[in-house]
């Protein structure tokens, strides 16, 4: 009987297959939580300004383009570390940024601008209402929003250049087509 | 501390009987080990009432006074809500456990859904659209979660199969000796019979 000589390996076999799925677990990113609002339309919403940066930001801003909705705070230090590849991305001009500070202080949001540039094309100050229709879960998330305002990609933590490069401006370029 | 004996005096051993000079009588003599029994029931009892004190402590909540809602009817169905709801920031707690900015969020805006006359599967469901559904505690039924949901039923199937192969493989009848196997069967008795 081929079951009784070779039943002796059933154990091996059944360490390797979970090693092989823990293996797996450890190597994927399971951090990043996968957006719920992929193909929905973005949220209706109107943000006060901060000041010296009028107007605000509204979801009437996104119409009839694409654009990137990247959400921020002064007190967070992830978005330090990305402030300066949102720079560069704003100097090409390629598409629009627009910013949801969220649930920051005023002054503290305008003293970081001053210091670090700003990228954006408009800024909307929240107190984490609108973030939470956006599905905002920390900061910084950024968003790709197509023509129709429809949410078409969401991406979890500070931007690199290389995400830039290898995600976000394709799917730019696509969108736009 | 409790104290089991009364009046002992310790006495480093390796000094006992040394200065003989200093009076030591025998019933003052205390051997280098005396107490570990009392020391050992110490701990005991310590990590006893540890033990009751962490088993007694009702688990936190985060809610806060200034959350709460008035009516205690919508206060209880808020907490019941809050219950359901996953933080996404500590992830394995819920939002009425949580004291993460966002909780308190979730906390208030669940509040206000239920004042506005939204049911509880309404409210939990404004959060779901917004979060999707790993903000559910409890998990939906759908195909990705089937191994989930039927996981420890397989196991069980898997458990029942093995137990009644192992059954029927002990019901096999036993075949009857053959003549030769008899035979040499007698010669060991007769063999054991004659020593």
């Amino acid at each position: 009987m081929i079951w009784r000589r070779w039943s002796f390996a059933l154990p091996v076999v059944i360490f390797a297959g979970l090693a092989a799925g823990l293996y797996y677990g450890l190597q994927n990113d399971n951090e990043s939580l996968p957006s719920a609002l992929i193909d929905q339309p973005a949220p209706t919403f109107q943000l006060a300004s901060l000041p010296g940066h009028e107007p605000g930001f509204s979801s009437a801003d996104l119409a009839g383009h694409v654009s990137l909705v990247n959400t921020f705070a002064s007190w967070c230090t992830p978005c330090r570390a990305e402030h300066p590849v949102l720079q560069a991305l704003a100097a090409t001009k390629r598409v629009p940024i627009y910013g949801i500070d969220y649930k920051d202080k005023e002054d503290a949001a305008v003293a970081w601008i001053a210091a670090l540039g700003n990228p954006y094309t408009r800024i909307g100050a929240d107190d984490g209402r609108v973030g939470i229709d956006w599905g905002v879960y920390g900061v910084p998330e950024t968003f790709i929003v197509d023509r129709q305002g429809r949410i078409r990609y969401k991406h979890v933590g500070p931007l690199t250049q290389a995400d830039l490069d290898r995600k976000i401006l394709p799917l730019v370029a696509k969108l736009e087509k | 501390m409790i104290r089991l004996r009364r009046n002992t005096t310790t006495v480093v051993p390796a000094k006992a009987g040394i200065h003989a000079s200093t009076a030591r009588t025998a019933e003052q003599w205390v051997p280098g080990f005396a107490g570990t029994t009392e020391r050992i029931i110490n701990l005991l009892l310590s990590f006893i009432v540890c033990f009751l004190l962490i088993a007694a402590a009702s688990p936190a909540h985060a809610v806060r006074p200034d959350e709460m809602l008035a009516d205690p009817v919508l206060e209880a169905r808020a907490r019941e809500v809050s219950r359901e709801l996953r933080c996404l920031v500590c992830r394995n707690q819920s939002i009425d456990d949580s004291d993460a900015d966002l909780a308190h969020d979730l906390r208030v805006l669940v509040r206000e859904r239920l004042k506005s006359g939204d049911s509880n599967d309404q409210t939990i469901g404004f959060v779901r659209a917004r979060y999707g559904d790993f903000v559910l505690l409890r998990p939906p039924f759908a195909i990705g979660t089937a191994l989930l949901w039927g996981g420890p039923l397989l196991v069980l199937l898997l458990g029942a199969f093995a137990v009644a192969r192992l059954y029927r493989r002990r019901d096999v009848p036993v075949p009857p000796l053959s003549a030769e196997e008899r035979q040499r069967l007698s010669a060991v008795l007769k063999e054991e019979g004659s020593r």
